[in-house]
This record gives C-alpha cells, structure tokens and sequence, in this order.
C-alpha cells in the first residue's frame, strides 16, 4: 500500500480518536485541530522515508509535544488534565482510553445551536472535510465552516466540559447525540451517498461505546435495516417503494445484525422512539421469510410512536398503515385530522393523501395531491415516482 | 472558571403576581444566593432597580440618554458571579434560579480570567 493510502486509511480510522484525546485535555478543538493536522503534515514528510510501526501513536506524540510546546509560550493554555503518554510504538491506541464519547456529547451539546451538531459531529468524529459537510447540507462552504468554527469557540471559551453527563441528564444528552446522528442519516435516507454510511459508521461507534443503551442500540438497528435497502430502494432512476420492493435485493447480513441489536434493545425493557421505528423495519423485514406484510403489528407499532414521537412524520406513517391495514377511507381520516397547513407543506403528507384519495375513486382529487407531492420533492427518483404515479392516473381524470 | 448569570424578567410578568406571591419569591431567593454562598462559588451578586431607572451613555460618552441601552421586552433584573468548574455546572446552578421559573437567566463565561 502506498504511503499516501496508508495515510488516509490511519486518518480515517483514528482522527476521532486522536481529536478526542487531544481535545480533551485542553477543552479547545480548534487547537486540538490544529496540532492533529501539524502531525499529519510532519508525517508526510517523516512516512515515505520510515513508516512507523504504530501510526496512531507516532502521530499522538508529535501532537502532544506540539501541544507542550504551544503550551511553554501560551500560559493562557490550561491542561485540564494530563495527556496520557503516548503508547510505546509497539502498542496500538486501544490502550489509550476511547475519548470519543466525550466529544460526542460535546458536539451535540445544548449549549451549542442544535443545526451544528450534526456537521461537528461529522467533522470532528470521522474528520470530514468542512467542503463535503456542507454540500450535504446544501450550505455554501464559508458559511459551513463559519458555523463550525463559531460552536468550536463557544465549547472553548464557555468551557463546556468533555465529560460523561450525570446520570440525571443523561437521557436528554444521549438523546440529542442520536438525534445529531439520525440528523446525518435522514440528510441521505435513499442512502445513494456517503452520508448514510457515515450515520452507520457513528451509530456502530456509539453501540460499541454505550452497548446498555436501548435507544443506541435501536438507532443503530433502525440505520442498518433502512442501509439494507438501499439497492432495492432505486431501480433504474426510480423510486420503489417498499411494498414493492424485491427482498432478494435486500442485503441480509445488515437484516441479520440489526435484528440482534433490536432484540438486545428490547431485552433492556425500556421504550423508546428510535426502537419502535426499527421494530417497524423489522416487520418489513419479515417479508423476506413469511412472503407477507402483518399490516396488524405495524399499526400497532405506528400507533405506539404516534403516541411517543408525535412528528408529522410519524403521523402521517401512522395513517398510512392504518389506510393499509383497516381500509382507504379510515386513512384518510386519519391524516386530514393534521392541519392543513402543516399537511400542505409535506410531501408525504400529500403522497399519502393522493394515494387514499385515488383507491377511493377520486382520481382528479388524488392528481391534485400528487402534484403538490411533486412540487415539495427534489429528490430525482422520488420525483419520478410520483409523476409516474401521477400520469396513471390520467387515465381515470376523462 | 467564573460565569455570571444574568436574569431576564418581563415586567408585566410580575404585575399580576399577588404581593404574598412576591413575598414568596424573594424567600427563594434569599434561599438561592445562600445555597451559592454555601458552595463557596459566589463571586458577586447585585439586584436592579427597574429599566425605568436607566440612564445610558454612548458615543463617546457625548450622548446621555434616558433608558436602557436596548429595547427589549424582557429587561436585566440583576446578575450573580459564580466560580465553577465548567458550563455543565453553571447550567445546573442556573437552573435552580428562582427567576428561571418566571424569565430566563442567560449564562456568560469571563473574559478576564485567562
């Protein structure tokens, strides 16, 4: 492997971690940043010409004695702690604990404006360039890293601590870390670029961190078993929805390893939104053995996160099963119960409303809804969905 | 590290609140400052007069004007100093503020301690 593919293979795998030790003893990312990307520099130069046996410690040690340095000349730089002693070269970072729990509970922080702890997480976690964080969120760079930069300051200069919550704050403060993940993977839920995978990546981290947690282990059955769909779910351009989708093209090892997550979830007995969403993946997974959809376990399962999380999102699914399951017209109740206004605004609302609408036998009603549908969606295969569904319809509209 | 808390209150807020009912809060309060005190982290604390009351200087100091500096709704009623070891504490000392309960209490981290 070339020096430059091993460089970016260790980047990935222990930026996070190297940023969360060194972050973590100064309270200040932005130097952290700082002295981890003088060490990967340093180690362009030193690599080619010897490659350490131990990558991640060769780079903590050039960062910690960068940060000693920087701290000789700068007695404003106050350690919090003691930077561990870098492993022996030939020992790996595992014997160094794993500080990047901390540093998720920082990015997703309440002190810190909720629109950037995705993004932080992203960057400081996997060492995303602040480039691709922002075309994912569809900001211009400068203003990406403008936010970034302002949430590192405020964690440095509000001294937010990187530590463990205490146990009273602790569900709120796992809740928005799973919230900045989910927030990552609902950016890519077709999961046709990167984004997905990263969600994935973070929410295995925070199961291999917080393995008693029975949301952790929920978000990441939900991740995997929405990623298993991921080929089936766009066929040609288009969009399949998952009814109609062909379960050969499911890809069952994740189906295999988020039903473990979920049971062990469950086993832990206690409830939570992230666990009942991937409980309704789950029924749908069941496809794959039974040949059936139990329209019956998902109402109640919809019904039980209507009640925990009621988002218009989970409304609207809720409507959308018991259309499947009791009939068009109790669905249909169901969702113009939403005010209007919200309903107009999103597009599954309307999706869902046109679909109700034309098995009732009201096709120009249901073509209306579908254009609206249309005009609230961008994602290219959605769309095309849509207006193929649509343009069925034109048949019945004479 | 010292944070000062800053507490928040819509006058009309405390307009319609019965005198027992003031009486009561200024119990708390004294409760509050002496749990703080208590802790060992109070650093400083003073209590407002009204926004009516303000005066403010600006432009140098050229131009003196009658009111506070901005117009708000919700006004400063009084600031506490308190030296703690991070913002997670500050936020659960700010939380047990009585005013949290009636306005908002914004939390500032010194600038002059480095």
């Amino acid at each position: 492997m070339s020096t430059s593919a091993r460089m970016a293979e260790v980047m990935r795998a222990s930026y996070g971690r190297l940023l969360a030790i060194l972050s973590s003893r100064t309270g200040d990312m932005l130097l952290a940043e700082d002295v981890l990307s003088d060490a990967f520099a340093k180690a362009l130069i030193h690599w080619p010409k010897e490659m350490p046996k131990n990558p991640e410690a060769w780079l903590l040690t050039v960062a910690r004695n960068r940060l000693t340095d920087i701290h000789r000349k700068d007695a404003r730089i106050e350690f919090r702690d003691e930077l561990p002693e870098p492993a022996p070269p030939d020992q790996s970072l595992d014997d160094i604990p794993d500080d990047r729990l901390k540093l998720m509970f920082v990015c997703a922080h309440p002190a810190i404006d909720a629109r950037i702890h995705t993004p932080l997480m992203l960057q400081s976690v996997l060492g995303l360039d602040a480039d691709v964080i922002a075309r994912a969120f569809i900001l211009p760079k400068s203003t990406m890293a403008k936010r970034l930069v302002r949430a590192k300051r405020k964690i440095r200069d509000a001294n937010i601590a990187f530590e463990i919550p205490e146990a009273e704050e602790l569900p709120d403060r796992v809740s928005s870390v799973l919230e900045a993940i989910y927030g990552a993977f609902s950016r890519d839920w077709l999961g046709k670029n990167d984004l997905a995978e990263e969600a994935h990546f973070l929410a295995d981290l925070l199961k291999q961190l917080m393995p008693d947690n029975a949301e952790v282990l929920g978000l990441a059955a939900l991740i995997a078993y929405t990623l298993s769909r991921a080929d089936a779910r766009v066929q040609s351009g288009e969009f399949i929805p998952l009814e109609d989708q062909d379960p050969a093209h499911w890809e069952v090892a994740l189906i295999q390893s988020a039903g473990v997550d979920l049971a062990r979830a469950q086993a832990l007995g206690s409830l939570g939104r992230f666990q009942l969403e991937a409980a309704i993946q789950a029924v749908h997974a069941d496809r794959i053995t039974t040949g059936i959809i139990n329209w019956d376990a998902l109402l109640q399962l919809h019904h039980g996160l209507s009640q925990i999380a009621p988002t218009i999102g989970a409304t609207v699914s809720y409507a959308s099963a018991l259309g499947k399951a009791v009939g068009p017209q109790e669905g249909l109740s169901a969702l113009l119960q939403i005010d209007e206004p919200v309903r107009a605004s999103f597009a599954p609302a309307q999706a869902t409303q046109a679909y109700f609408l034309s098995e009732l036998g009201r096709p120009q009603e249901a073509a209306a809804a579908y254009e609206r549908a249309i005009a609230l969606t961008v994602e290219q295969p959605l769309r095309r969905y849509l207006e193929s569904k649509r343009a069925a319809l034109s048949g019945n509209l004479l | 590290m010292r944070y000062t808390l800053l507490t928040y209150t819509r006058p009309e807020d405390f307009a319609n609140v019965p005198p027992e009912e003031l009486g009561q809060l200024k119990g708390l309060f004294g409760a509050y400052i002496g749990a703080l005190k208590e802790a060992g982290i109070l650093a400083g604390v003073d209590w407002l007069q009204p926004v009516s009351t303000a005066t403010t200087i600006s432009e140098g100091g050229n131009r003196i004007q009658d009111g506070p500096y901005a117009e708000t709704k919700e006004t400063l009623g009084g600031y506490m100093t308190i030296d703690v070891p991070d913002l997670d504490t500050a936020i659960s000392w700010a939380k047990k503020c009585p005013i949290a309960k009636f306005g908002a209490v914004e939390i500032r981290p010194s600038a002059s301690e480095t």
